[in-house]
């Protein structure tokens, strides 16, 4: 008992003096696309937020300078080779109804405008819907196509594609009405340890944003720049297959890409970003 | 056989006579390096852009060989002085012998 005191008086001695745990403010700096367009990194946290944190910052903010210079010009962001694929895949009829997305949905620069910045959102039936869903429905009920898998390089094209539309748009997901239940869900799992690490996910992007777990530089775990192209992977990633990372990671077994789990985890995650813009397409380390 | 190649230029459409410009270039490629193997243990052929040259008005600017470890999508940027109006022209060769190309004019005031 006497030792545990004294080693707790020991740590707050050494933070005190600024020994605590490597750490780093989020870049001063500011994220201008091609140099027109700006986009909202930092912004004050959303009302039920209180408590929790009290500014909100994308993870643009805490990434190298060389990796913010890459989302600043477009030519430079390797994104957008996926994202011409998904354009051309907009344009392409496929499955037995000989229907492509433009057929039903016309430009996608008109009709995909500011749905990025909704989801996930709560479809005409009252079940919670990520943006795979709204394709796959499309897919499979009005094309007579195949459903695209959550992970597949089709579909992250696609979400790409679509993504990019609501570019510079603020975060605008619903979470009272019909979301409320979900997006309560998808809270408490945020603050639920998983993991023989038993780890939540505020144990590293809440309490410990700015710090380094090891090498790495701990955001906010901010979602609004997703999906997003990963240097270590050389791809994008898509917001489930990082929950899926995130969880691993705390030694867990992890939920699916596409699970109920993460559908109501990405809605909660989406309104911490609440104030923030739509990057359209990141780019992370 | 490379699916979904496409390669990508950015070049400034203005420049001073004389300036130094930024050419940026990008190709959609896989870039396979034949070293790799696929799920029954077979090696998965070599398939990559092994040469790159850009030209101005006829004239060399650069001219690049490419190694089976470039990464996917392989992007050089390099720079060339203009003195003159005129066109680059792009060039990357494919190990399959396909030849893909771009141009790009340049406008000096």
């Amino acid at each position: 008992m006497m030792l545990r005191t004294r080693a707790t008086t020991a740590a707050a001695v050494a933070l005190a003096l600024g020994f605590g745990p490597a750490m780093a403010e989020p870049a001063d700096a500011e994220l201008v696309v091609n140099e027109e367009l700006t986009i909202t990194t930092k912004a004050p946290a959303a009302a039920h937020l209180d408590g929790a944190l009290s500014e909100v910052y994308s993870g643009w903010l805490f990434r190298e300078d060389e990796t913010r210079a890459m989302q600043m010009d477009d030519f430079d962001n390797p994104m957008f080779v996926y994202a011409e694929q998904g354009m051309d895949a907009w344009n392409t009829a496929e499955g037995s109804e000989g229907k492509s997305c433009a057929d039903c949905h016309g430009a996608i620069e008109e009709s995909m405008k500011g749905v990025r910045a909704v989801m996930p959102k709560v479809n005409a039936a009252g079940a919670l819907w990520s943006m795979e869903d709204y394709v796959n429905s499309c897919r499979t009920e009005r094309m007579g196509a195949e459903a695209w898998k959550w992970n597949s390089d089709q579909m992250k094209n696609m979400t790409t594609a679509i993504s990019l539309q609501s570019r510079g748009m603020p975060v605008a997901v619903q979470i009272d009405g019909p979301a409320a239940e979900f997006w309560e869900r998808g809270k408490e799992m945020y603050y639920t340890r998983f993991g023989q690490l038993e780890m939540s996910c505020a144990s590293c992007h809440e309490l410990n944003a700015g710090n380094y777990i090891r090498a790495d530089h701990l955001s906010q775990g901010q979602i609004n720049g997703f999906p997003l192209y990963r240097l270590k992977d050389a791809a994008p990633v898509s917001i489930h297959q990082r929950f899926v990372g995130c969880v691993r990671d705390t030694r867990a077994e992890t939920f699916g890409a596409g699970s109920q789990e993460f559908r109501e985890l990405e809605l909660y995650v989406a309104s911490r970003g609440l104030g923030l813009d739509i990057e359209g397409a990141g780019v992370r380390p | 056989m490379a699916d979904n190649v496409k390669p990508r230029v950015k070049v400034p459409s203005k420049a001073k006579a004389g300036e130094v410009v930024a050419l940026k270039t990008l190709i959609s490629h896989p870039m396979e390096s034949g070293q790799r193997k696929d799920k029954d243990g077979n090696l998965i052929p070599r398939s990559i852009i092994n040469r790159f040259t850009c030209e101005f008005n006829g004239a060399l600017v650069i001219d690049v060989t490419l190694e089976p470890s470039i990464s996917t999508n392989p992007y050089i940027e390099f720079d060339a002085k203009v003195d003159a109006t005129g066109e680059f022209k792009f060039t990357w060769y494919d190990d399959d012998g396909s030849v893909y190309e771009d141009k790009k004019s340049i406008e000096v005031a």
